[in-house]
């Protein structure tokens, strides 16, 4: 309870508000509330999301104008309109973010510039929606036979609508799919490779930052019963991120700070300015411009963060709830084949990295490749697992090609994998990350999880994750950062996040690197224990001992091509290892 | 329309084009080295333009003063760091560039009365106040964040866009401006008349992509960028210091945007946010090339300009409406053409 005390207090104050403050001030709230629920949108898509929109003020121009023309000139009922809206708004959406989003980074960005524009300009251009001078005469919004007439009344509906979002926000981001948003910064290849369809995800929140601009652009036409174009340009786009990063763009509440602290601050220099130059004009862009530079120069998370560490509030201790276990796979009887693959060939440009690749993997044996730095080990596991597809050639997993497959549906299929550059959410705790790896195995989307009708099935997959890590050994550090672990243990956790996913076969990229003798051996017994299992294990490995002990069978690469296979004590000592090795005999 | 018309436009569309060609070399320049996505180009557009124009009001453009507290506060910033660093070696250089330099300009600035010489000089004068805040800019705003990601460097790129932007309307007011031409002459061209401005800015454009096409080609320091355009790190390891390649495409860049603006200042009436829609058009034709290739970038801006004068006649209130929606089929063809697994830093 002691934690909630400050939002309590927020709360309240927020709550008798209008009672006692003047009419100013009402309306700077409402503002800020209109502002805030853009740039939550914004918080979700950039801070979160890690995709940058200078365009949001289009979308709210959508919301406003859709309402504003069907109310005025067809007499439609302004929810009627607000529907209207969020289906034009998400058709535009949908439109653009088909064609942005799969490009890479600046692409995003620029394309919203180049949109924000074009929307502002044919807002102001096209005759039905009143030109430059907009469409007056909006009617009063009706609540259930209430008369929202004035902003004090107006203040509620504004303030319940931002809190509502605000909640649904931070419910999203704590679920299977907040998770899986969370990884589209910085994690979106290993998040692929645990069954995310990062391209779908980066579509949702576009289109969730698009339709919160759309209702907030709904409720400042009612509010102000009049729309034209000025604020739906590209410099309010601009300001809408600029609230975001100002406040946090990393934290829903830092939409709040931002567009609370941007708006009053627009509004004083507003005032001040004009009369320390002696002339009018938007000199504050001035004064944002250069605090922005200031901010990202020296406190790039924003306002938000630093708030909370003036006030104290202790982190209860977190527990995960005991849960049914999710079903499981049905395991291939041992000595099924799980993986074959045939003539593979990778090449890039000019360079081969492999060539002429054999090798197969049984249920319940674990396969060893190794071969001197540079081989193509880890160029053949990302072939396999459909990071980075083959040239030619053919792979199978339990009989059916996947050469043509993303690393998604390879996922999906039972091939789990670790990442020799080990790939982790580093801010993200133990738990989450591991729970990324059981993303396939939820299937509860993004309106149920804003709800938070998924608690169910999210405590399934969060004890899935913890009894995974406490398999590998690394049940003590549930709730730490992901990134504080030593490199040795990121690999662990690593092993439990594909574990995680139930995988039938079981890709591991150097696990023991950076570990210990005594975290070798457990590790060592862990495998034996997945094999006895039924799980295939493919296995690339440097520590000769921990591989000579473990493999049932091993392949030899250099120079990316299969030099020798067998069982280790065969390959031990054939010839051609040796010298590949150690450096032929003069 | 008959053929009169389409030639009139056809040439108003190559003379845009040619700027916008300009500015986008500049854009591909600038983010080729420093990943800087340089939306302010706009802004040394107007500055140029409009430090130009007071000159001829009989002025002392607020662009001069920018320049000298700029100076003072690189100055000050880079002298901490020298003195802390143990390098007060450095000072003599900090003094000369970033004061000594602008008092001099300043000091010719109040003392000649710019209005009263002759174009030319006017010119180099403009240039002289307007191309130093270039390399200013990226040490106050880009400088410190040069590591980090490109999107932060494009949210830097729209904050010094406002300051720019609400500098310029300080400076300079509301109310925009012309200069006079730098030559009066016409041609008839057949049926056409071609104005001696058009001659200036088609000439210009070409002798400076030419000039530029050198630079990169056969000077050390054009290589020098090359070098950290395609290699930040290995170019460091050589000894290029990635600071002044910054510097160095930052000043291009100015310098290009500047007399961009001194080119196109007698034929357009420009505001001071005139070069915000002027900047992002070259942008249109960058994205175009890619953001990397420069003959492409300025095929592109040909074509933007041709499209903005055409689509002006036949539906003018639609004309940024065009222009900026034809980025759209662009990205849609880059999004076809490109097949690659991103993985964002």
């Amino acid at each position: 309870m002691k934690q909630r005390l400050p939002l309590m207090v927020f709360l309240v104050l927020l709550a008798l508000g209008p009672l006692f403050l003047p009419e100013f001030y009402v309306t700077l709230l409402n503002y800020i509330g209109l502002y805030s629920i853009v740039a939550l949108g914004l918080v979700l898509l950039t801070g979160v999301g890690g995709l940058t929109s200078f365009g949001q003020a289009a979308f709210v121009g959508l919301g406003a104008y859709a309402t504003g023309y069907l109310t005025t000139a067809h007499g439609l009922s302004p929810w009627i309109a607000l529907l209207v809206g969020l289906g034009v708004t998400a058709g535009v959406a949908l439109v653009l973010g088909f064609l942005t989003l799969r490009l890479s980074g600046h692409y995003l960005p620029l394309g919203t510039i180049a949109w924000g524009i074009s929307l502002y300009f044919l807002f102001g251009n096209l005759e039905f929606l009143g030109g430059h001078t907009g469409l007056t005469g909006i009617p009063v919004l009706e609540f259930f036979g209430l008369k929202l007439n004035t902003g004090r009344e107006f203040y509620y509906l504004i303030w319940v609508v931002l809190l509502s979002f605000v909640l649904a926000t931070q419910n999203l981001l704590d679920s299977r799919e907040g998770r899986a948003i969370r990884a589209l910064k910085g994690g979106g290849l290993m998040a692929e490779s645990m069954g995310v369809n990062t391209a779908r995800t980066k579509t949702t929140i576009f289109l969730i930052a698009a339709l919160f601009a759309c209702v907030s652009g709904w409720l400042y036409a009612h509010l102000q019963r009049f729309v034209n174009p000025t604020p739906f340009g590209l410099h309010i786009g601009i300001e809408y991120l600029f609230m975001a990063v100002v406040g946090g763009a990393a934290h829903v509440w830092g939409a709040l700070v931002g567009a609370g602290l941007i708006t009053i601050l627009k509004q004083w220099l507003q005032d001040i300015l004009p009369k320390i130059f002696g002339q009018s004009g938007n000199f504050e862009v001035i004064f944002f411009g250069i605090m922005l530079i200031l901010v990202l120069q020296r406190a790039r998370e924003g306002i938000w963060p630093w708030l909370v560490r003036l006030v104290p509030v202790r982190q209860g201790r977190r527990t995960v709830a005991e849960a049914e276990a999710l079903p499981r796979r049905e395991m291939p009887a041992a000595g099924t084949v799980l993986l074959e693959v045939k003539e593979a060939r990778k090449q890039f440009g000019g360079l081969v990295a492999n060539d002429n690749m054999n090798l197969s993997v049984k249920a319940g044996e674990v396969m060893a490749l190794i071969g001197p730095n540079g081989a193509g080990k880890s160029t053949m596991f990302n072939c396999i697992s459909g990071v980075d597809p083959v040239t030619s050639g053919e792979i199978r997993f339990l009989g059916e090609r996947i050469d043509t497959l993303t690393s998604r549906e390879i996922a999906r299929r039972g091939m789990g994998r670790t990442f020799q550059h080990v790939r982790l959410l580093p801010t993200m705790s133990v738990l989450e990350n591991v729970a990324i790896g059981a993303h396939l195995r939820g299937s509860k989307g993004v309106l149920s999880a804003s709800l938070h009708l998924e608690r169910a099935e999210e405590a399934r997959l969060l004890a899935e994750a913890k009894r995974q890590l406490e398999r590998v050994g690394l049940g003590a550090h549930l709730f730490d950062e992901a990134g504080s672990l030593p490199l040795g243990q990121q690999r662990v956790l690593e092993i439990a996040r594909a574990l995680s996913a139930d995988p039938c076969l079981l890709l591991l990229d150097e696990p023991a690197a950076g570990l210990r003798y005594l975290e070798k051996q457990a590790l060592a017994e862990l495998l034996r224990r997945l094999r006895g299992e039924g799980m295939g294990i493919l296995l690339v490995e440097h520590d000769m001992d921990f591989v000579m002990g473990l493999a049932d069978r091993v392949v030899v690469m250099e120079f990316g091509e299969k030099i020798s296979e067998g069982l280790p004590e065969e390959v031990q000592k054939d010839p051609v290892v040796l010298e590949a090795y150690l450096g032929g005999v003069e | 329309m008959d053929l009169q018309i389409a030639l009139l436009l056809g040439q108003d569309g190559i003379v845009n084009g040619a700027i916008y060609a300009l500015l986008a070399l500049a854009l591909v320049l600038v983010f080729a080295v420093t990943r800087v996505i340089f939306i302010p180009q706009g802004e040394f557009v107007a500055y140029g333009a409009l430090t130009l124009a007071a000159f001829q009001a009989g002025k002392t453009p607020g662009t001069l003063w920018l320049l000298l507290g700029a100076g003072v506060l690189v100055a000050f910033i880079d002298s901490i760091m020298a003195v802390r660093a143990g390098a007060p070696g450095r000072l003599k250089r900090i003094a000369l560039w970033d004061l000594a330099l602008p008092a001099v300009v300043a000091g010719l600035v109040l003392w000649l009365e710019p209005g009263t010489l002759p174009l030319a000089a006017q010119v180099v004068l403009a240039l002289a106040i307007v191309v130093p805040l270039g390399p200013m800019v990226y040490r106050l705003a880009y400088q410190p964040l040069a590591e980090a990601s490109v999107l932060v460097l494009l949210i830097v790129s729209v904050a010094v866009h406002l300051a720019l932007v609400g500098l310029g309307l300080l400076f300079f007011g509301a109310e925009g401006s012309r200069t006079t031409p730098f030559s009066e002459a016409q041609f008839a061209l057949g049926t056409l008349t071609v104005n001696g401005q058009t001659l200036w800015v088609l000439g210009a454009s070409a002798v400076l992509i030419i000039a530029l096409y050198q630079f990169f080609g056969r000077t050390l320091y054009g290589k020098a960028l090359r070098a950290t355009a395609i290699n930040r790190v290995g170019a460091r390891l050589m000894g290029i210091s990635n600071t002044m390649a910054g510097k160095l495409s930052f000043t291009l860049a100015a310098g290009i945007g500047a007399f961009s603006g001194i080119l196109i200042a007698p034929i357009t009436t420009v505001y001071y946010d005139t070069g915000f829609l002027v900047g992002l058009k070259g942008f249109v034709a960058a994205i175009i090339a890619g953001l990397v290739s420069y003959p492409l970038a300025a095929a592109g801006a040909i074509l933007v300009g041709l499209l903005e004068s055409f689509s002006s006649f036949w539906a003018s209130a639609f004309k940024e409406v065009i222009v900026f929606t034809l980025i759209i089929p662009v990205l849609v063809w880059r999004s076809l053409t490109s097949h690659h697994v991103e993985e964002e830093e």
